[in-house]
């Protein structure tokens, strides 16, 4: 089914992105193309990402990445043109290794959280640690913003750039909740 | 702009920058800095309240957090009215206005007051012994009596217009307190570079340095040692210095709550920031340093306004620059009232201290005042005060070691400091479950052993000294931050000790003095001794029976006094009474605070699919499913839920109707064990289940009870496409994964969530395959190679889609599963194609009505977790070959395979056809039974049916399936209604429609 | 709330967890041949100690890994992580009388 050519534009919950002047910017990101991956072993790799490395880290690049969620889970995120791409050399690496393969460009929606205080914003909602020792560039984990559950990574590189990916439903919620965040860590 | 009190020098406040707010309409003067008590005592007002049971008139006692009395409302403008603000703690600030509380019809003249002159009525135990009978009395007297009498202020009307925040915080060292010991603490921290947080609830951080002009510290002025102290922890980014920010929570594992008040100082808000913020510290150590509360003397008359504690009289001189009065009295049991004195002499007040304790008990403090030329009367109790609504005179006698009292004399005075000792604020580690020790020494309970990553120092610790606080607070920092550094500190040496005294003695019959223990909940010392006399040995039973430490205060000032009387009483030691418990929080918090974000649109996540839109400029009405909103029917100009829905029902019948089931739950389950894992979850077979076909799956938890239902579809040999119910959805997933990795982690299956990636377009009615047969590609639509209970893929509208063929309606149906975020398109293109054949939209009532038309169950509705298969006539479903699954063995359970008194899934017909029995009514077989009559079940669903024209209703009852043809009888709100048990289908018995 | 350490992911706050109850209750190999008694007691018989537990816990809104856990149910305080199927090295007495 993959290789059908979707004759409608997909039609975002958060719309598309808009730049913002200054300070922490919150970017709903473009349609993606997303997959979770199951497999037993970490080892070795899958379209060019690599399986082995911690858990909780991210790998590739912005365009094309993986993050290892758990010991036999990942969230690969790919632009939304290499779906078919991505797929098709995963299955073909793993060959007869048991694993499941799931689309869920659809299920997931991203936000771009980035700038100087970006963490300080999300720990409005996030309960996690995000310091530079516990939480430097590379990481990726499923946690919480608020009530909602997020999938936080960590962009390589300097700076402060971080994806907020959450379920579809949950999109307006999210980004209301950051929205506010953005807000709650003035100073009066 | 007089103040006259107001000193002509000295004070940490901003003479340059006068302010103005209001005191029950009045204007009071002051400057930035002030808090609203200083400005007040500066304008020579210290009547600010009456009391809560007695209306006495109430003053300022306190400078800080400790306040009792003064407790004002305090009105930032529309909606930003807060009752019960210490005015010992709110910052003045122009614009602010604020009021008294608890009298009518004025502060000057209370009606109330008249409760003072009945006071011996209201003793201890007051309402326990008053409101007991006759009965009827309470609905309609006592209560409403009591309702009017409690509560001190008045909560605010309108909703709070401001905005809060919340923000998690992790560090290695947390310090509460930014006092010399906390400041100390936070110095030796900083320097090993690990993360430290220190936080005050003061505006400025300091604690005692910021009222203390004559102390020196290594050899230059404390404030000098200040500046230094705070420009050296400014400038390091791993310290995070926080004013204005009370620890008020210390919870598990070193999670410790914060509340900061961000905007309520300043006169003019930007609007870009929340009024407050509440920080969740996760913190590595902890650093207790929040300081000690003096204790008020316990004798007749003490709660006039004008007595204050001397430590605050020190404050408001030194910090404020404010005189409580001209002619002061300080009434003391101990050496540290003497600096308070001395400094007031020095700035030209006349000053007599009055001393409890026996000359030669006294230190060189005595000879310290009178040089200074002050009176000191060693030896001397204080028997009580003159004077209203300010004091005008303490009346003081000279007593023995044996307690005899000798001739009286009043000291005219316009002010009172009064000292009973110190009590170390311990409140915090005792959140933190940390066990007090009963200092002897210091009579005080303080810290003994940590239950968490926490250490005390200084005065929360009992230790006073200036030069011990540093030091201590230097180790203990240091130590947090996994240092041995130690260093000593040389400081002006801080005057201690006091003689511990619960009530000043007197001469007066103990039975008519008046000497208050909790100012705020007007409990005196005889209502103590009284509980305890009546029998109440407990602390926490004597603290419940007459209130006391039970106000918003929680007795910081009056805790170790009322203590102190009943272990006299009881003729106990101290400790062995023990403490009462300290719970959070430490002051008060607004609950705009610990609500933060979470208000409106933030209060939950709303779920919505992606056809909301196109529902709501529909005109749907939406209900709330578990988060989802869904469509619940879509009125027609004019149209009720009723007329509406009887519509709705008759085209999907007729026609084909429209339903967006997105919410619908969705599992992947991928593997090659796929299919055994499928075997144990559910009681269906699944093994034999042919790729592209479906199956109405369902599970049991392992007791035998319904947990969920659902189509799966098995996709391949290895990949099934599991549906739950809306609501079950995250359960579901749950309950599989729990087996999946603890019972069978040797299966190979996995499990993912795609409830969201695909959106379900339900079309159900006879001209259902009519409307999509142009839209769909690759797969063959006709009855022969697409059946009913059959799953294909292809694509519709070009968007790949998995097209299952399955109902819940009864008719031919198809539930289109595309890419969410296509699915609007796909809609618009299905309702537009429809439009020639009567497409209609129709919501969840609509749903369920055809449903319970066809006796289909709804999990939640039809079962309520003590429902077995059997029960709603589902035991067919149950594969017969398989040895196990989850839920099997149960369903040989002695009482779920028992003969009689299952209830069972039934039809009811009632007698009048227009009759809609109420969903959960009870059912009994005879209504002239006596009561209690013996229920035999309840009604789980009921709608009016336009297709059967009828009333149908679904009903769990005892012997159900035996009761066929019997007429049964149901309660309604008037009395019981008649009807006759039929067979749970009630349309299209033969179910051949959905064959079509 | 709590601080749990998860095997996989490390300290984590409370709230990204779900208690699984009291661990070591193994479903029977053949739950049919269970007595009713038998059954029962697997079904609903559970310890509720002052004191040392062995709990189920799930890292569900993290890792979504199960794994058990000695908590004391006195202080709070986990005395010992291991993973499912595996017992723990640590005796199951009270470290704490409050």
């Amino acid at each position: 089914m993959l290789e059908v050519r979707y004759r409608t534009a997909r039609a975002l919950p958060l719309g598309r992105a808009e730049a913002r002047p200054s300070g922490v910017a919150i970017r709903p990101a473009d349609a993606e193309a997303r997959f979770v991956l199951r497999v037993r072993s970490a080892e070795g790799e899958v379209a060019g990402l690599p399986l082995d490395r911690p858990i909780n880290t991210v790998s590739g690049d912005d365009r094309r990445w993986i993050a290892r969620l758990g010991p036999d889970e990942w969230l690969i995120g790919a632009p939304e043109s290499e779906a078919d791409l991505v797929a098709n050399s995963v299955a073909s690496d793993l060959g007869t290794r048991a694993h499941s393969l799931v689309d869920v460009s659809h299920r997931n929606v991203g936000i771009d959280v980035e700038g100087l205080r970006a963490a300080e914003l999300l720990n409005a909602g996030c309960p996690l640690d995000l310091g530079e020792t516990a939480f430097p560039a590379g990481r990726a984990t499923r946690t919480l913003l608020g009530k909602a559950e997020i999938v936080l990574i960590r962009r390589a590189g300097p700076g402060a750039r971080y994806r907020v990916e959450c379920w579809r439903s949950f999109a307006t919620y999210v980004h209301g909740f950051l929205k506010e965040a953005a807000f709650g860590i003035g100073e009066g | 702009m007089a103040q006259p009190f107001r000193l002509s020098r000295g004070g940490r406040i901003d003479r340059s920058r006068p302010i103005v707010f209001e005191f029950n309409g009045k204007p009071i003067h002051g400057y930035q800095g002030d808090t609203v008590a200083s400005a007040l005592i500066a304008n020579g007002i210290h009547h600010v309240g009456r009391s809560f049971k007695y209306h006495r008139p109430r003053g300022i006692l306190s400078h800080g957090p400790d306040e009792p009395s003064a407790l004002l409302s305090v009105d930032r403008g529309p909606g930003r009215v807060d009752p019960n603000n210490r005015a010992s703690v709110v910052e003045a600030r122009s614009g602010l206005r604020t009021h008294s509380q608890n009298h009518w019809p004025s502060l000057e003249y209370d009606i109330g007051a008249v409760n003072d002159l009945l006071s011996p009525v209201f003793v201890a135990g007051f309402y326990y012994k008053t409101f007991m009978w006759p009965r009827k009395f309470w609905d309609k007297v006592y209560e409403p009596f009591i309702r009017a009498a409690a509560g001190l202020g008045k909560a605010p009307t309108q909703a709070d217009p401001d905005r809060y925040a919340n923000r998690h915080a992790h560090c290695d060292v947390l310090i509460v307190g930014a006092g010399p010991a906390g400041l100390a603490a936070a110095l030796a921290a900083a320097k090993t570079g690990k993360r430290v947080i220190l936080a005050d609830e003061g505006p400025e951080p300091g604690g005692s340095l910021l009222h203390d002009p004559n102390a020196e510290i290594d050899g230059r002025p404390a404030a000098s040692w200040l500046e230094e102290t705070l420009a050296d922890l400014d400038g390091r980014e791993n310290v995070i210095l926080l004013s204005r920010t009370t620890a008020f929570g210390y919870y598990n594992h070193n999670h410790v709550a914060l509340a900061e008040r961000v905007t309520d100082h300043l006169p003019t808000a930007s609007g870009q920031a929340p009024r407050e913020r509440l920080w969740q510290v996760r913190a590595g150590e902890v650093v207790l340093a929040g300081g000690a509360h003096e204790r008020p003397l316990v004798f007749a008359d003490n709660d006039r306004p004008g007595i204050l504690l001397a430590e605050s009289v020190r404050v408001f001189l030194n910090r404020y620059g404010v005189a409580p009065g001209r002619t002061l009295v300080f009434a003391t049991s101990g050496a540290s009232a003497y600096t308070a004195a001395l400094e007031a002499k020095q700035a030209g007040l006349a000053v007599t201290i009055v001393d409890l304790r026996l000359e030669a008990d006294c230190g060189p403090e005595v000879a310290r005042l009178r040089q200074a030329g002050c009176e000191v009367l060693t030896g001397h109790t204080v028997v009580g005060s003159k004077g209203r609504k300010r004091v005008t005179g303490l009346i003081v006698a000279p007593v023995g070691s044996d307690g005899r009292c000798g001739g009286r004399r009043v000291l005219p005075c316009d002010a009172v400091g009064m000292s009973g000792g110190w009590t170390p604020a311990v409140h915090l580690f005792s959140q933190s479950r940390g066990k007090l020790r009963y200092d002897d020494r210091l009579d005080a309970f303080v810290p003994n052993i940590s239950a968490q990553s926490e250490r005390s120092a200084g005065a929360s610790k009992g230790t006073y000294d200036l030069a011990d606080c540093l030091a201590e607070g230097f180790a203990a920092g240091a130590a947090a931050a996994g240092s041995d550094e130690r260093r000593t500190f040389s400081a002006t040496p801080t005057l201690t000790g006091f003689q511990p005294v619960r009530v000043m003695p007197t001469d007066d019959d103990p039975k008519k003095v008046r000497a208050f223990i909790d100012f705020q909940n007007d409990v005196t010392a005889k209502d103590i001794k009284l509980a305890v006399r009546e029998g109440f040995q407990s602390i926490e039973h004597v603290k419940r029976y007459t209130t006391t430490g039970m106000a918003t205060d929680q007795g910081k000032t009056s805790n170790m006094n009322a203590l102190g009387i009943v272990a006299g009483q009881l003729d106990k030691p101290l400790p062995a009474v023990g403490t009462t418990t300290f719970r959070p929080p430490y002051t008060p918090v607004t609950f705009g605070a610990l609500v933060g974000p979470a208000r409106h649109a933030l209060f939950d996540p709303i779920r919505t699919t992606p056809i909301h839109g196109w529902a709501q400029s529909h005109g749907a009405t939406f209900e709330n499913v578990a988060l989802w909103r869904r469509a619940w029917y879509f009125p027609k100009p004019g149209e009720d839920l009723h007329a509406a829905v009887a519509r709705e029902c008759k085209a999907v019948r007729e026609h084909v109707g429209i339903f967006d089931a997105s919410t619908l739950g969705k599992i992947e389950v991928v593997g090659p064990d796929a299919a055994e894992f499928m075997n144990r979850m559910y009681v269906n077979p699944w093994a034999k289940l042919a790729n592209g076909r479906c199956r109405y799956g369902l599970m049991l938890k392992e007791d035998g009870y319904i947990l969920d239902d659902g189509v799966v579809a098995r996709v391949s040999d290895t990949c099934f496409h599991v549906t739950t119910t809306t609501g079950g959805a995250a359960r579901v997933l749950a309950h599989m994964e729990d087996y999946l990795q603890t019972e069978w982690p040797d299966l190979q299956v996995f499990l993912t969530s795609t409830t969201e990636q695909w959106a379900v377009i339900a079309l159900q009615g006879p001209k259902a395959r009519q409307v999509i047969e142009p839209l769909v590609e690759g797969i063959d639509l006709s009855p022969q190679a697409f059946p009913h209970m059959a799953m294909r893929t292809g694509t519709i509208c070009g968007v790949p889609t998995r097209l299952f063929r399955v109902s819940f309606t009864g008719e031919l149906g198809f539930e289109i599963n595309v890419p969410t975020d296509h699915a609007l398109a796909v809609w618009e293109a299905i309702f537009a194609a429809g439009q020639p054949h009567g497409i209609t939209p129709y919501g969840t009532e609509t749903m369920h009505v055809l449903r319970a038309e066809k006796g289909y169950i709804i999990v939640g509705q039809e079962t309520d977790g003590t429902v077995t298969p059997d029960d709603v006539g589902l035991a067919g479903m149950i594969a017969k070959t398989k040895t196990d699954f989850v839920g099997k063995r149960s369903l040989a359970r002695p009482d779920v395979i028992a003969t009689t008194g299952r209830k069972q899934l039934i039809g009811l017909i009632t007698e009048d056809p227009k009759t809609v029995l109420d969903e959960g009514a009870q059912i009994v077989a005879d209504p002239n039974q006596p009561i209690p009559m013996r229920m035999l079940g309840h009604v789980t669903s009921s709608y009016w049916s336009p297709n059967c024209n009828r009333s149908i209703a679904l009903a769990l009852v005892a012997d159900g399936r035996s009761l066929m043809g019997r007429t049964l009888h149901i309660t309604t709100p008037d009395g019981f209604t008649r009807a006759t048990v039929s067979e749970p289908v009630f349309f299209d018995t033969t179910g051949e429609r959905v064959n079509a | 709330m709590l601080l749990i350490a998860c095997p996989h992911c490390g300290n984590r706050p409370e709230t990204e967890f779900r208690c699984g109850g009291q661990a070591h209750i193994a479903r029977p190999e053949a739950p049919s041949a269970q007595s009713d008694e038998a059954w029962a007691e697997y079904l609903f018989v559970r310890k509720n100690p002052r004191g040392v537990h062995a709990e189920r816990w799930c890292h569900v809104h993290g890792c979504g890994r199960w794994f058990n856990a000695l908590r004391d149910t006195v202080s709070d305080r986990f005395i010992e992580i291991y993973p499912m199927g595996a017992q723990p090295i640590s005796e199951l007495q009270s470290e704490a009388r409050a």
